[in-house]
């Protein structure tokens, strides 16, 4: 008979659910995986980074943002925008081309895909025929010239892709006008570099690879030729288009003088600057002219082969300064910013733009001293790996302001230079509400960062290795070269993947946005509670131990050993400092973590208990082992090879250098190797397939290791042991599926430090499915989930109702349960592993709001499942609402970084480097909303942006004056009186 | 006058019963209740039911007791039928049976299960030419070769077995496999792979579910219902089409206390012949499911599943664990709990109102004979006890 009684069927429910819930995915924040290729364009002041899996993505001011995705998923290797459009042409490395335009559509600009092409050769001719090289969008606008592998160079007409073939440049045209002796058929192969004239657009310049180089006239295919006896790397114009630079594979650069008599030229000057041993190749240079007379030298690489050959440099010249960036990885590719208005007499550089394989860093070369710029997006997450993440929604406008103090104490060497790329218009409404996402780090840190809108910022860096005595060396030496140093290089940039000590990795985060408390937990067993000062302070970090084990005798931990402390006062930064510091004994990670701001409370569990600490008197409560005497793995500890993990971490980042490095150089000769590896792979495929998968079924006993694991902690004030009296309650829940209650005895605010809290066992369930318990939550009499600590003192939040009765809700990956108090009786379930096979992987509460209508919300559970699938389910009556596909059930490191905000929000990370931002709410949705407008054209088809650079410049100051005011505005002010109703 | 009375009953469609209390020490039997005790130590009741509509076992078990005073006694009931064997009525189908084949009168035996005869019952009386009756009623002559004890249903815990083999196609064999107070594992392994199917386009190959692996001494080899290669189609009622190996691996596991498989078997030789079925003699009594109730067998079974679901277990201040209780109903069981009441209170009008059937007997007595009065409906309801929900 049940089954007739099926909710889903309420119309009214239905339309409900249309203005409720809806799914979009909006936003990638961080840096963009694995980048292969660079461009950026003057007049739109748009930069555009392409990736190895074919997504291209545009950035402008901050909250311009655009993607696009290539169908092909092939590697992007070059970008370009057309000059004077909003366009651009990109190349991958399947030789095909494609043509993006940035549209407006509905009141915002748009991505689109507009054209593909793919150049073919006569029929017969070699691939590497039409294998392009070397890209020139023509100022014109019309063509786009194409260097191949073969020499040639191919017109192709805008935008329609046509090739224009009685334009094209065959190297056997070029060898005509070239004297016989010193060349041959040979030299005209593959072409390096085009360029055109910066004055005359007829004349493009070609640069072979063999180091013959050619001035092109396209009107009367006149020629003028010079002959550099190094491979040639690149070529750069002069702005006056007097002289031009090459540089070259032995790590010298040339600069040649343009005559108009056709007599054999000498080069001006021919350096090797970091000789006279052999260098690296200098991969592309700069030549800027300043009013003052000294040009800015500005290329990649040349360093000294032998001695700094694995550096990843870009040298920066300028009259006696001299420094080389050294970078953290592999750089991609670089570009100046410099005056675009073709009637400015010099380059007059501002800033270099450096894409690294992990980071984007920009130098700014106006201020003394070279200093880098803080970007306003494209942040590495993953400078030290990311090993968990908390999200707090809405953050009362002090704690906000005093968190980003004590950032800006940590950016003084950050240079003041407003944001210079800068295009585009943000039309986004503000943000809603100021959020923080927390990430913690391998390497023991925490980075606060601001998750309101679309530009993920970082506001606010927490270090918590300075509590400890590590093996690493405290003062790394990285800036502190000699003055002599010789090349002189400069570290830049902040990724860091290598961490000196994995127990300092942080496992969990809690935040108290109230209180500005802080709570961080961490492989080794380690509890820090901290509290935000905003002076700097020397100070004893209170210290205890937590024996989990208890009485359990004739166990050995086999895992890492606990982290020594510091002993006397440390200097802490101004932030939040660490005033209590708890070590679980045995030092296993710590699973779980919750605090309780108004009760002083701090409770941490692992793989063998769970224990509680009062952080007001600094005494440890109670621990409770949740052992199972069986489980031996919990005992002995899973990380039993630190030393040797930590070794290869670092063999296993060459290992992968080194396969990027081979994977980059592969063309021709490794073709045969590639395809006996392919018919390898595809073997091994067979053979996989041939001896199937199969899985054991078997019901879970109590014998399964980490039973006693606690994957849960949560606070209550609620009615534990009789209906009369509600009383503050710690609930834990494990893996093998056992819930404790403990009922709390706080003494009151003005005996809290003469009288200890006690602690005593109240209920113990033990769900008969044994699942993981992986949420425990409390609904008041109005069925709502009790409010966090300190919400309602800050009547932020309506205070629950004691009058009804409560209940209690545990979740297990496989089922929702709903039981009443104080008596345990079970009231509703839902089981979704039996119906649907799959798990629960993440859940939390959150609020729905109408976007009919302002008075309507509710609050459901959002369920992340290990398919990957979302799904809302209602409270209290566990009805599942909607279910939508998220995450590939194959990407298991993003399942398990999915972190839920309150309001129906989320993020995942779809990389090491980048989290996708998804909304479930029809009401709270951050998605970039920009215009990117033309500038106006002058008649000569140089830009002229003069309108489009004072917008720049305004909008830029505009941001600069404050980030802060910019993002928040209207709504910052409506928080402020809810700050002073405290 | 029994004679007329009988023939009169048998034209107008009620059937007579003559109902037989034993006991070996009848104090133990009623002692408590009316305190009378007989020579042979039997009581005699003699009643009717409507033909046509019998009602179900329960509810005449019920009747039973009340007819006999001994409600809250546990006892036995059998019947013998045409064949003079003493057959038991112990649920629906048999007593449906019981009450089909009687011709003219149904003798019903009742005994206090504690003192029950286990071995009397589907003796072949027919070859031993004795009386069923004396034979029961003196089992301290009955000195026969000890016979192998077949405990009560309600003593069986449930096993493994093959179920809905009435609703489902030939081809497919629908296994629940009771985990439930064995130590054996289920031990057994699925994988991926793919099967034909027949669809509007043709035969398509499509991805499937199979039983790779079976354990020697699991659960799930020992009942012999489940072969390797068997294509798996429904876990507890879902469908496995669509779900990967790991959702119906999760599946399962989080049914493995009740767990039902609809497979198609491997080995298609094996399979149920429906048609061939035939119905009257005792080897086949246990026949399931009336054809009318096909659509609800897996909603029921599902219910029943639910329902006989393992409870959680709570420990309350350290003291003993215990099984957590359901809650007082949702608004939404409430109302299909009231539906069950009233469905009832509808059956009970194919009852025998029998509350003034005992209220007259003289101690004694060996047998009673009443009239049957008209069909009444506050009956049942007033003996409150007799009503077990």
């Amino acid at each position: 008979m049940r089954r007739f009684l099926r909710p889903g069927h309420d119309p009214v429910r239905e339309r409900l659910k249309r203005d409720l819930f809806q799914f979009n995915k909006t936003v990638e924040h961080g840096f963009p995986h694995q980048p292969s290729a660079l461009g950026y364009s003057p007049f739109l002041r748009l930069m555009a980074i392409g990736t190895r899996s074919g997504a291209i993505k545009l950035y402008g001011a901050p909250g311009v943002e655009f993607m696009g995705l290539h169908e092909e998923n092939n590697t992007v290797m070059q970008i370009h925008f057309i000059p004077d459009q909003c366009q651009l042409v990109t190349l991958l490395d399947d030789n095909s081309l494609h043509l993006w335009s940035l549209k407006q559509h509905g009141g915002a600009s748009e991505l689109r895909e507009e054209h593909r092409f793919t150049l073919k050769g006569p029929p017969g001719s070699p691939p590497s025929a039409t294998q392009v090289t070397a890209v020139l969008p023509h100022s014109s606008r019309e063509v786009l010239y194409l260097g191949t592998e073969s020499g040639s160079i191919f017109v192709l007409e805008l935008p329609s892709f046509r090739v224009l073939e009685d334009r094209t440049i065959s190297p056997e045209a070029v060898l005509q006008r070239i004297s016989e002796d010193n060349c041959n058929r040979r030299s005209c192969e593959l072409v390096e570099a085009l360029r055109e004239h910066p004055k005359n657009p007829d004349q493009i310049l070609i640069g072979y690879s063999r180091g013959l180089i050619v001035l092109w006239d396209l009107q009367n295919n006149k020629s003028f030729v010079w002959l550099s006896f190094q491979q040639l790397e690149n070529l750069y114009w002069q702005r006056d288009g007097s002289k031009f630079i090459s540089c070259h594979y032995d790590g010298s650069y040339t600069q040649w003088p343009v005559s108009s008599d056709n007599r054999q030229p000498e080069p001006l000057e021919n350096t090797v600057p970091y000789g006279p041993f052999p260098c690296k190749a200098i991969s592309k240079i700069y030549w800027q002219t300043t009013k003052n007379g000294l040009p800015y030298i500005i290329f990649q690489g040349g360093m000294p082969r032998a001695s700094y050959g694995d550096r990843h440099s870009i040298s920066v010249i300028h009259g006696s300064q001299q420094t080389a960036f050294d970078f953290t990885s592999r750089v991609i590719d670089f570009f100046i910013i410099f005056s675009s208005d073709p009637a400015a007499e010099f380059d007059d550089p501002s800033a270099l733009v450096v894409l690294a394989e992990e980071e984007l860093v920009v130098i700014d070369l106006k201020s003394a001293g070279w200093p880098a710029v803080h970007p306003p997006y494209l942040a590495s997450l993953h400078c030290s790996a990311i090993t968990c993440s908390h999200h707090v929604s809405n953050i009362p406008l002090k704690l906000w302001e005093r968190i980003i103090s004590a950032g800006s104490k940590q950016n003084i060497h950050y240079s003041s230079m407003p944001w210079p790329i800068d295009g585009g218009t943000n039309i986004a409404p503000d943000p809603p509400q100021r959020d923080l996402l927390l990430t913690g780090h391998e390497d023991g840190t925490v980075r606060f960062w601001d998750a309101s809108g679309v530009c993920l910022h970082l506001l606010y860096k927490l270090s918590t290795v300075r509590v400890f005595l590590t093996d690493a060396d405290p003062n790394d030496n990285m800036n502190t070269l000699g003055e002599d140093e010789w090349p002189p290089l400069r570290k830049v940039g902040t990724f860091d993947p290598y961490s000196d000590d994995p127990r300092l990795g942080i496992q969990k985060i809690y935040l108290c946005k109230y209180s500005g408390y802080l709570a961080v937990a961490g492989t080794a067993g380690q509890v820090l509670v901290m509290e935000l000062n905003d002076e700097d302070a020397e100070h004893v970090v209170d210290h205890a131990e937590a024996d989990l084990l208890q009485d359990q005798e004739g166990y050995r931990w086999k895992g890492h050993e606990k982290l020594k402390t510091r002993d006397g006062p440390v200097r802490f930064e101004a932030g939040f400092q660490p005033f209590v510091l708890v070590q679980c004994q045995p030092p296993a990670v710590v699973t779980s973590l919750a605090l309780h701001s108004e009760w002083k409370l701090v409770a941490f569990g692992t793989s063998h208990g769970f224990g509680l600490f009062d952080h007001q008197q600094k005494r440890l409560v109670f621990v409770k082992c949740t052992l199972h005497p069986s489980d031996q793995l919990a005992l002995e500890g899973p990380l039993s090879r630190v030393k040797s993990l930590k070794k290869s971490l670092r063999q296993s980042f060459r290992r992968i250098r080194r396969s990027r490095v081979s994977s980059r150089k592969r063309r021709g000769p490794a073709g045969a190797v590639q395809e006996a590896n392919a018919k390898f792979d595809q073997d091994a495929l067979q053979e996989m397939e041939l001896a199937p998968v199969q899985r054991k079924i078997e019901a879970r006993s109590a014998e399964d290791s980490f039973t006693g694991f606690v994957r849960t902690l949560y606070f209550a004030d609620t009615f534990l042991r009789d209906s009369s009296r509600h009383c503050p309650s710690l609930w834990a829940g494990t893996n093998g599926g056992t819930v404790y209650a403990f009922c709390l005895r706080v003494p009151p605010a003005e005996r809290r430090m003469d009288e200890p809290v006690r602690a005593e066992q109240a209920k113990e369930i033990q769900l008969m499915h044994r699942a993981p318990v992986v949420g425990i939550l409390v609904l008041d009499g109005r069925s709502t989930p009790l409010p966090e600590p300190l919400e309602v003192a800050h009547d932020l939040s309506k205070s629950p109702d004691m009058q009804g009765s409560h209940q209690l809700l545990v979740v297990s990956e496989e089922q929702f349960k709903v039981f009443t108090l104080p008596k345990v009786s079970s009231k509703l379930k839902l089981k979704l592993t039996a119906l649907e096979g799959c798990r629960v992987r993440k859940v939390t509460v959150a609020n729905f709001g109408s976007c009919k209508t302002d008075d309507y919300s509710e609050n459901d559970l959002a369920v992340l499942t290990n398919l990957g699938d979302i799904q809302i389910i209602s409270l209290p009556f566990l009805k599942l609402q909607i279910r939508y596909p998220c995450i590939r059930k194959e990407d298991v490191s993003g399942i398990a970084s999915c972190v839920f905000t309150k309001y129906g929000q989320g993020f995942y990370l779809i990389s090491p480097s980048e989290f996708e931002r998804f909304s479930l709410s029809t009401k709270w949705l951050v998605e970039p909303r920009c215009i990117v407008e033309m500038p106006e054209v002058t008649s000569n088809n140089h830009v002229h942006n003069k309108s489009g650079t004072e917008n720049a410049a305004r909008k830029s100051s505009f941001f600069s004056s404050s980030l802060l005011e910019r993002k928040s505005g209207r709504l910052m002010e409506h928080a402020l009186l809810n700050d002073e109703s405290e | 006058m029994q004679e007329n009375l009988l023939n009169a009953l048998r034209g107008s469609g009620w059937l007579p019963l003559l109902s037989v209390s034993l006991g070996r020490n009848r104090t133990d039997l009623r002692s408590a209740l009316v305190g009378c005790t007989g020579i042979f130590g039997a009581e005699f009741r003699r009643f009717s039911l409507e033909r046509s509509k019998p009602g179900k076992f329960e509810e005449f078990y019920g009747l039973l007791q009340h007819v006999h005073k001994i409600p809250n006694v546990d006892v036995l009931v059998g019947y013998t039928d045409i064949h003079g064997d003493l057959l038991p009525i112990n649920n629906d189908d048999n007593y449906h049976k019981a009450v089909s084949t009687a011709n003219p009168l149904l003798r019903i035996f009742i005994q206090r299960k504690e003192d029950a005869d286990y071995s009397a019952f589907g003796t072949d009386t027919m070859t031993r030419k004795k009386n069923v009756l004396s034979n029961v009623l003196r089992p301290d002559n009955h000195k026969k070769k000890p016979h192998i004890v077949i405990s009560m249903p309600q003593d069986f815990r449930p096993v493994s077995s093959i179920i809905d083999v009435d609703i489902l196609p030939e081809t497919h064999r629908r296994v629940r496999l009771y985990k439930y107070g064995t130590d054996k594992p289920l031990g057994f392994y699925i994988r991926d792979g793919s099967s034909v199917r027949v669809t509007a386009h043709g035969l398509e190959k499509v991805p499937g579910i199979f039983i790779s692996r079976l354990v020697p001494g699991g659960l799930a080899q020992s009942t012999g219902l489940l072969a390797v290669n068997d294509e798996v189609l429904e876990v507890n009622g879902i469908e496995v089409s669509g779900k990967s190996l790991d959702q119906v691996t999760d599946m399962m596991i989080a049914n493995s206390r009740n767990l039902i498989i609809t497979v198609r078997p491997a080995n298609q030789r094996n399979n149920v012949v429906r048609n061939s079925r035939t119905s009257g003699s005792s080897g086949q009594s246990t026949e399931s499911s009336l054809p009318s109730s096909t659509p609800n067998i897996l909603g029921s079974l599902l219910q029943g599943e639910e329902e006989s679901d393992e409870e959680d277990i709570i420990i309350e201040d350290s003291g003993e664990p215990q099984q957590i209780p359901k809650a007082a109903p949702t608004s939404e069981s409430i109302e299909s709990l009231s539906q069950i009441e009233l469905l009832h209170e509808s059956t009970q009008n194919g009852f025998l109102p029998s509350s003034e059937l005992n209220l007259n007997h003289s101690a004694g007595s060996i047998s009673m004979e009443y009239e049957v009065p008209e069909p009444g409906r506050k009956s049942l309801e007033e003996e409150g006890t007799i009503i077990t929900l």
